[in-house]
């Protein structure tokens, strides 16, 4: 097939199934949820309550979209396509299946941390433009989670890069083909998780939006499909991390038996699993807290991690 | 960090549990035959209505939401006249139950009531009034009380003596 053509039915299929997964995301999270409350969640409308997708869409899109007159309109309406672009330009580099990346470029994880810290000024600008103190403090919030959770969470990939010697993804599944980076990396993993979990701003660190002290934090002014596209780069985001974490850490596409896709797509919605699990059990953690988790627990670990996975790189390339 | 994991580990488990759920059109709960729920008039043995218009269930009704009118027929039997529950305001404590002399008042194992259009919830007479006893069987208040009505004069009701001629001398 032309080589073109090929990249762009790449990129449109992947939109497709993006916005699909992240929509399908919503009944997803509501049923496991429910399933691990002892209750059953959305199961009306239509087969298994998979029409409450349809439903919340049709009733999203037929909301009025209101822009506050207090608002900075122009910033006020950019916001929230500036989360959901930069969320799916992240998606780029993530190889699906060997060959099958839209662009497996030689900075992919990279390319991955900047776009993933773009989301934030998405959080940011909307709680800045809304002229709203809740907003503000949502924002405000954010700001100071990136700052503290951003620094680690570059950090605890290191350790990936210096066993592997190359910040491409594809190169980074390849390299797993012995031992996934799951058992060597361990600490790196727990530390990217946790550092997702805040950057997808979910529920222990879902402070920026924090329901029951800022109202809804940043996205407070919103409504109709500007509130929803915030919603939507939050799942984008999930599946992005998981993807991630299936890319650096459990083997990509590796496995035996299955086609690689079918791999790369069951270990994602595991750990998507992983993510709404964690949103069901875990307290919020105070504003305080969290800084104190983030620079006095998260960064001497992963630095730690980072040193110990250098001082063996060298040494085995000391001793051969 | 223990406690996180093991409150991860416990929360995966509830996915094996029973759900409590009860899905509602399907599944019904059992009702108590004592469940408070919407209000009826019922009807003595002879089919009578008990209701003999007293106005204790109004005045008991925390929330004012009965009214009713008085009125006798020809031999001098009680009985309302209207009779109007207004469900919108009734909060089914059932003090109007406790309240009826006569039985005539019931709650009953029914809360489907809901309404698209609030008059609606205003229910008359005969909107209440049912056939049958309901709850409290082989009651009649005109038995046991010493009130002469059609075809029971003074002293011919239950455990009730004919009465006595006070101004008589003899024993």
């Amino acid at each position: 097939m032309n080589p073109i053509l090929f990249h762009l039915l790449t990129i449109v299929i992947l939109l497709a199934a993006l916005l699909t997964v992240a929509s399908m995301l919503i009944w997803g999270e509501r049923r496991l949820l429910a399933l691990w409350q002892d209750r059953y969640g959305p199961n009306r409308v239509g087969p298994l309550g998979l029409g409450q997708v349809v439903a919340d869409i049709v009733k999203i899109l037929a909301k009025e979209d209101w822009i506050p007159p207090f608002a900075d309109k122009a910033v006020f309406q950019i916001a929230p396509g500036v989360i959901l672009v930069a969320t799916m330009t992240a998606f780029a580099v993530v190889p699906f299946a060997p060959g099958l990346a839209v662009a497996d470029v030689n900075v992919g994880l990279l390319f991955f941390l900047a776009m993933s810290s773009m989301s934030v000024y998405s959080v940011a600008l909307a709680g800045w433009s809304s002229n709203d103190k809740y907003s503000l403090l949502g924002s405000m919030r954010a700001i100071s989670q990136m700052v503290s959770y951003e620094v680690f969470m570059g950090l605890s990939l290191m350790g990936v890069v210096i066993q592997v010697g190359s910040f491409r993804l594809g190169d980074i599944v390849l390299a797993q083909q012995r031992l996934w980076f799951a058992l060597p990396q361990f600490l790196g993993l727990v530390v990217f998780f946790i550092a997702g979990l805040a950057e997808t701003r979910r529920i222990p660190y879902d402070l920026p939006e924090a329901e029951n002290e800022l109202v809804a934090g940043y996205h407070t002014e919103y409504s109709g499909m500007k509130f929803a596209s915030f919603f939507l780069g939050e799942y984008v985001g999930v599946t992005l991390f998981s993807s991630l974490v299936t890319t650096l850490f459990l083997g990509g596409w590796l496995g035996p038996v299955l086609p690689p896709l079918v791999w790369f797509i069951l270990k994602t919605v595991l750990l998507v699993c992983l993510f709404i699990l964690v949103r069901g059990s875990l307290p919020r953690p105070r504003y305080d807290q969290l800084m104190a988790m983030g620079w006095k627990i998260m960064l001497p670990l992963s630095l730690a991690n980072l040193l110990v996975t250098g001082a063996i790189v060298l040494a085995r390339e000391g001793a051969r | 960090m223990f406690t996180a994991i093991r409150t991860l580990f416990q929360v995966f488990l509830h996915g094996f549990r029973r759900r409590y759920t009860v899905q509602y059109p399907e599944q019904r709960r059992y009702l108590p035959p004592r469940w408070r729920g919407r209000i009826i008039l019922s009807r003595d043995k002879k089919g009578n209505e008990r209701c003999v218009a007293c106005y204790l269930c109004a005045a008991a009704c925390p929330v004012g939401c009965i009214a009713l009118g008085a009125t006798q027929d020809e031999h001098g039997r009680r009985y309302p006249e209207f009779f109007r529950i207004n469900f919108s305001r009734c909060i089914f404590c059932g003090y109007c139950e406790e309240a009826c002399p006569t039985y005539a008042i019931q709650l009953t194992p029914d809360y489907e009531m809901s309404e698209y259009q609030r008059p609606g919830m205003v229910y008359e007479k005969e909107d209440l009034l049912i056939d049958g006893e309901g709850k409290y069987k082989d009651y009649d208040f005109y038995q046991v009380a010493a009130v002469s009505i059609k075809d029971k004069g003074k002293g011919q009701g239950l455990n009730e003596r004919p009465p006595v001629d006070v101004r008589g001398l003899l024993p």
